[in-house]
């Protein structure tokens, strides 16, 4: 239950910061910062993929409500949701510690989120940026958007991450 | 069946995906139309609200602004008003003559940075407002009304992939069609211009007044750039857009009260 509310406060937080801040933020016109896929990236490793597709798609469609982009966010999110466990091996390499119970950097330390975090905003981005534009007359233009935006939600997602995740426990 | 049910067991995780990528991409295809459907513009009522109470706090730091902007914006209209009334006498201009009224409405949300921008505003069906109005600002065209609720209406505004409109060069007449590339949300692309038309930097573009979402002669933009093709046979303008997007604040809805009566006429000339 404990966990429940945590991560509901988690979505409430990072959809808020999305659709108040960020969407706000302009910096020259090809910068789109997304943070909610976060949200996503954090729930536990023990949930159920079906579970887990199901939360991709509410999680998406929420902010499409709120972006009025119908299916745009909700087709990306439903995709990370998606590839999200063939990450979690490919980051990993080797097969999860009994222990381990959630992808956050306490966990699993710096070096693993890192690319665990990076390679799922980076599909997330591919696919809301070429459904967005789908055109290929704009291919070029969706892939630099796609290049310079990445960076920039990773960079956030980290300065979250770090200001607030708990100090290491051991 | 056996056989059937193992695969499902199998295979569910991939089938549940597939199941739910095609409800959400069948989402954003039947909504990329020019016509967005009606069933998602309800939630503009769920986000209007959430959006109402930000701009409540954020549109006093530009009051001074808008102010100015309007201030402007009523010495024009009466220096018309004082041409007009030479020429037609008040009493003769009745309320029902008039075939365009304007709809003042706030921008509660708007974009420039996406591929596709909307902007949400105040008002919806109880104001009058109805599907594929014209938007104006203070400055110029702004955009075209693609859904309303209650008490909101949603329209993209020019920055965006379908909304392509009907303009005209203001010292030669011709007409031409403006649309919006991406990028820059200041810049607009006006494509296939005859290459014996001559096109100079400054030049204005008005709308036509051939769409009946707005009334003829409403500021568009100026010429910001000529680009002569390599083969010489239709050129390319940069059009830098009147409307600043990114500081739209207060607009008109057009209303077009012969829009109905055009249109039911249009509809006889496809029967025949």
């Amino acid at each position: 239950m404990n966990d429940f509310f945590r991560h509901s406060l988690r979505f409430v937080v990072l959809i808020f910061i999305q659709i108040m801040v960020l969407n706000h933020i302009r910096v020259g016109s090809y910068v789109n910062p997304f943070i909610y896929p976060l949200f996503l990236m954090l729930l536990p490793f023990r949930m159920p993929q079906w579970l887990l597709l199901f939360i991709g798609f509410g999680t998406g469609f929420t902010v499409d409500l709120f972006m009025s982009t119908p299916g745009l966010h909700t087709s990306a999110s439903i995709l990370l949701a998606f590839v999200r466990p063939y990450v979690v091996r490919l980051a990993s390499g080797a097969p999860l510690p009994e222990s381990a119970s959630e992808p956050t950097i306490t966990e699993m330390g710096n070096r693993w989120f890192f690319s665990y975090s990076i390679s799922l905003i980076f599909v997330h981005h591919l696919a809301l940026f070429l459904l967005e534009s789908f055109d290929p007359a704009h291919l070029g233009d969706s892939i630099y958007r796609i290049l310079i935006s990445v960076p920039v939600s990773e960079l956030l997602i980290l300065l979250l991450i770090f200001f607030f995740q708990p100090a290491r426990k051991r | 069946m056996i056989n059937l049910i193992r695969f499902i067991q199998k295979h569910h995780v991939l089938l549940i995906f597939l199941l739910l990528e095609f409800v959400a991409l069948s989402m954003l295809f039947s909504s990329n139309a020019y016509h967005r459907s009606a069933g998602f513009n309800i939630n503009s009522n769920v986000s209007g609200v959430f959006y109402r109470i930000q701009k409540s706090v954020t549109d006093y730091f530009y009051l001074q602004q808008t102010n100015e902007m309007l201030a402007l914006e009523n010495a024009r209209l009466r220096k018309q008003l004082t041409y007009q009334s030479d020429i037609i006498s008040k009493d003769t201009l009745q309320h029902n003559d008039t075939i365009f009224h304007f709809i003042p409405a706030r921008v509660i949300s708007n974009n420039v940075h996406f591929r596709n921008n909307y902007i949400l505003l105040n008002k919806g069906f109880s104001a009058g407002i109805q599907k594929d109005m014209g938007i104006i600002s203070p400055e110029g065209v702004a955009g075209i009304i693609t859904g309303v609720s209650k008490n909101y209406a949603i329209g993209m505004s020019l920055l965006h992939k379908f909304a392509a409109i009907s303009v005209r060069f203001k010292n030669n007449g011709q007409l031409a069609n403006l649309s919006w590339q991406g990028g820059d949300y200041r810049f607009g692309l006006v494509e296939h211009i005859p290459a014996h038309l001559v096109v100079n930097k400054g030049d204005t573009l008005i709308t036509s007044g051939n769409s009946q979402l707005f009334p003829e002669g409403i500021l568009v933009g100026t010429v910001d750039d000529y680009l002569t093709s390599v083969d010489g046979a239709l050129n390319k303008a940069v059009i830098r857009f009147a409307t600043d997007f990114n500081a739209l604040r207060q607009v008109y809805i057009v209303d077009n009260r012969h829009k109905f009566e055009l249109d039911s006429l249009l509809m006889l000339r496809v029967d025949e």
